[in-house]
């Protein structure tokens, strides 16, 4: 039978590679977030490898005894698995491209919906516009452009407008840049064409 | 029995298609010619079998590679069920999108790469259903998930990107849990074939079983967002353009939902986390069913409902009785009907009247009154309003959480009526708003073109249908929850002596000794 006691040093390094994937994943940059895939989808192929056993010799019959045979299922799982991890780091790379390409930046943006309601609701407005409400529903693309990281701005209690969300910037002193280690090309996110920015009908 | 080779047709004939279809690229003609033959064929495939598979699946050991050796495809009562229902559905979705793909003049949408994309989905959706195996059953998402994200940011602009990056990055962490969770079951049973491990399951440790049953319901419960798992659908799916949309879903979190019923009765028949998926299931329905109310947009307050209505088959499944899974699979088959016609329906919405908020649609009955009645037939459906199969699906699951009878169940009886009375407000409030108030500004919209409503009708009808045979599809999903529950059937079909399948690699095989 193969031993199934694995060998040590996989296992740490399994769990080297899946704590830094898992750290990277959380991270906001999509780049990051490519490393951090790949090294977590390493850290289980790793894993795959380990669930066969020890290493033994090649599994060919006449090659090696039956009872020193690696397994080799685990093997070919492993490849399937490289394959597709491979694939998708592709397609990851051409979307961090994109959004590069689209916004200046290839940051992961947050859902500005939500949050949205979540203010009307904290204001005590009508989640919709109705005939005989006047309240100005900004455009919900341009303003996930403006605000795509929740931690950017500031929830601060104004007078009567109750919950109001700032920038960041505006609280800083001014030409104090946020550090959040993004490259700045110096034009504004502003100034980057939008291209198609209306739902195709 | 002579019909098993029909069992792998479903998921291999798209996949030529595209192949096909990606050869013919210049050709926009040629490759709808492509694609509906093949969906029809396919469809085709899926009612034959379902008309014929009795108490025993087929099961085809592909290669001739005896079972858990080699790979097999089971197509047992649930999964021919599934096939059919998938097959309908994404038919009469490539049909909409065509027309408007043509209507809009093919700017927006890469035609080119569309329809093979569409039918690689297909595919992977047909292969997960059919998957003997569990990394089958992985490679089967990964098919459909990696056809998933190019549709989802098809076009490539801001606001897809935008979303398309936190599904296609949730996504990925789902599936490397889902990795994980093979290798774990590899290492502790020594197999992935699922009949197989359903026999060597009960022999390890209980402890690690518990944990292999967490890690896979944790990855399923992503795909088919269960409650704390959920937040991604609802910010994903409504960017996309309408059709895609409609077929994610309809069918992708079905596919999640398909693979917990299998893994939750197969692998682990003890409900040993029945429990805590009903707590789950009431979450889900509950969360679901609030976000959906709070909203001012179609496609989000939909994907919410989405979402809520997970919670109904979850709390099926998690019954572990006769009924309750009775009722899961009979919901299954309606929702995936119903939520896909109400998206194609607001794919029209967004159409005549130029948007999806609610804040500046209005008037659209007066507008539109085909498009009302439209939306009216299935969004009624979907809220359950007596007599149709939303309101069936609804009884049978609330039937059996009263025979269950504990206080839990009790609790997410009385939390099945709130959601859908909730569902009800949400989509009356939608109603008032898109088609009786006075809009705002007078709507933009161009004309519907016919070949969009065609399909879109056929689905509202394949619904009401599903109404009309209600009697009976729920003696066959009777039939299909014993199966389940009977794991003798499927274990037996997949490996006759209990060792090995039917192939023909036994004596290959009988020199490998006994790993």
């Amino acid at each position: 039978m193969i031993e199934m006691a694995p060998s040590l040093v996989l296992v740490v390094t399994i769990a080297v590679l899946v704590a830094v994937g898992v750290y990277l994943i959380l991270e906001r940059s999509l780049t990051r977030i490519i490393i951090g895939v790949v090294l977590l989808g390493n850290g289980v192929n790793l894993l795959l490898l380990l669930s066969g056993g020890r290493a033994g010799g090649p599994p060919i019959i006449d090659l090696t005894p039956a009872e020193e045979m690696s397994d080799p299922l685990p093997e070919a799982l492993i490849l399937t698995a490289i394959v597709i991890t491979l694939g998708m780091t592709a397609f990851l790379l051409a979307l961090a491209y994109r959004s590069w390409q689209l916004n200046g930046h290839d940051e992961v943006q947050d859902d500005i919906e939500d949050r949205r309601i979540a203010y009307l609701a904290a204001r005590d407005e009508l989640a919709f516009e109705d005939t005989d409400t006047d309240v100005v529903v900004p455009d919900i693309e341009s303003e996930a452009h403006e605000v795509r990281d929740e931690t950017d701005t500031l929830t601060i209690l104004v007078g009567e407008e109750g919950l109001v969300n700032v920038p960041v910037e505006t609280v800083r002193p001014s030409g104090a840049a946020p550090d959040d280690g993004a490259p700045d090309d110096g034009a504004p996110d502003d100034a980057v064409p939008q291209t198609d920015r209306e739902e195709p009908r | 029995m002579t019909l098993e080779w029909l069992a792998p047709v479903p998921a291999i004939l798209p996949l030529f298609g595209a192949g096909l279809a990606l050869a013919m690229w210049r050709s926009k003609r040629a490759q709808l010619i492509i694609s509906v033959v093949v969906l029809a064929l396919v469809l085709a495939a899926a009612l034959t079998l379902l008309l014929t598979v009795g108490d025993a699946p087929y099961v085809l050991d592909i290669g001739g590679w005896s079972a858990p050796v080699g790979i097999n495809v089971v197509a047992d009562r649930l999964a021919a069920l599934m096939l059919t229902v998938s097959s309908a559905v994404t038919l009469c979705v490539l049909l909409y999108s065509m027309a408007q793909g043509l209507a809009d003049g093919g700017e927006d949408t890469p035609v080119a790469i569309y329809h093979p994309t569409y039918l690689v989905l297909a595919a992977g959706v047909n292969m997960a259903f059919l998957a003997g195996d569990l990394f089958n059953l992985f490679v089967a998402f990964e098919v459909l998930l990696a056809a998933s994200y190019v549709l989802i940011t098809l076009g490539g602009t801001s606001a897809r990107i935008r979303a398309g990056t936190i599904y296609i990055v949730v996504a990925l962490v789902s599936s490397v849990i889902f990795l994980a969770a093979i290798a774990l079951v590899y290492a502790a049973t020594g197999t992935v074939n699922m009949a197989h491990v359903a026999l060597r399951l009960p022999e390890i440790d209980p402890g690690v079983a518990q944990v292999l049953q967490l890690l896979l319901l944790l990855a399923f419960g992503i795909k088919a967002a269960m409650f704390p798992l959920h937040a991604w659908l609802p910010d994903s799916y409504p960017t996309a353009p309408a059709p895609v949309t409609a077929v994610f879903a309809g069918l992708l979190t079905k596919v999640g939902v398909y693979a917990i019923i299998r893994t939750q009765t197969l692998l682990f028949p003890g409900g040993t986390v029945d429990t805590l998926l009903l707590w789950l299931a009431l979450a889900t329905m509950i969360v679901g069913i609030l976000g959906a109310v709070a909203q001012d947009d179609i496609k989000r307050l939909l994907s919410f409902t989405l979402v809520s209505h997970i919670g109904y088959m979850i709390f099926g499944i998690a019954l572990s009785s006769q009924a309750g899974l009775t009722g899961s699979i009979f919901y299954v088959a309606h929702h995936i009907t119903v939520q896909t016609t109400l998206f194609l329906v607001v794919g029209l919405v967004e159409r005549r009247g130029g948007t999806t908020s609610l804040d500046r649609l209005g008037g659209l009955a007066k507008l539109a009154p085909g498009l009302a009645i439209l939306f009216f037939i299935p969004a009624m459906n979907l809220s359950g309003i007596p007599p149709m199969s939303g309101f069936l699906g609804k009884v049978g699951l609330l039937q059996a959480g009263v025979a269950d009878g504990t206080p839990l169940a009790w609790a997410l009886v009385a939390g099945g009526v709130v959601t859908s009375l909730l569902t009800l407000y949400a989509i009356v409030k939608a109603w008032n708003k898109a088609f009786w108030q006075i809009p705002p500004a007078p709507l933009e919209g161009a004309p519907l073109p016919r070949g969009m409503v065609g399909p879109t009708t056929a689905l509202v009808i394949f619904g009401l249908g599903l109404t009309v045979v209600a009697g009976p599809l729920y003696t066959y999903t009777e039939q299909a929850a014993a199966n389940l529950r009977d794991r003798e059937t499927y274990i037996v079909g997949v490996l006759p002596d209990g060792k090995r399948g039917t192939g023909e690699s036994d004596e290959v095989v009988a020199e490998g000794g006994s790993s």
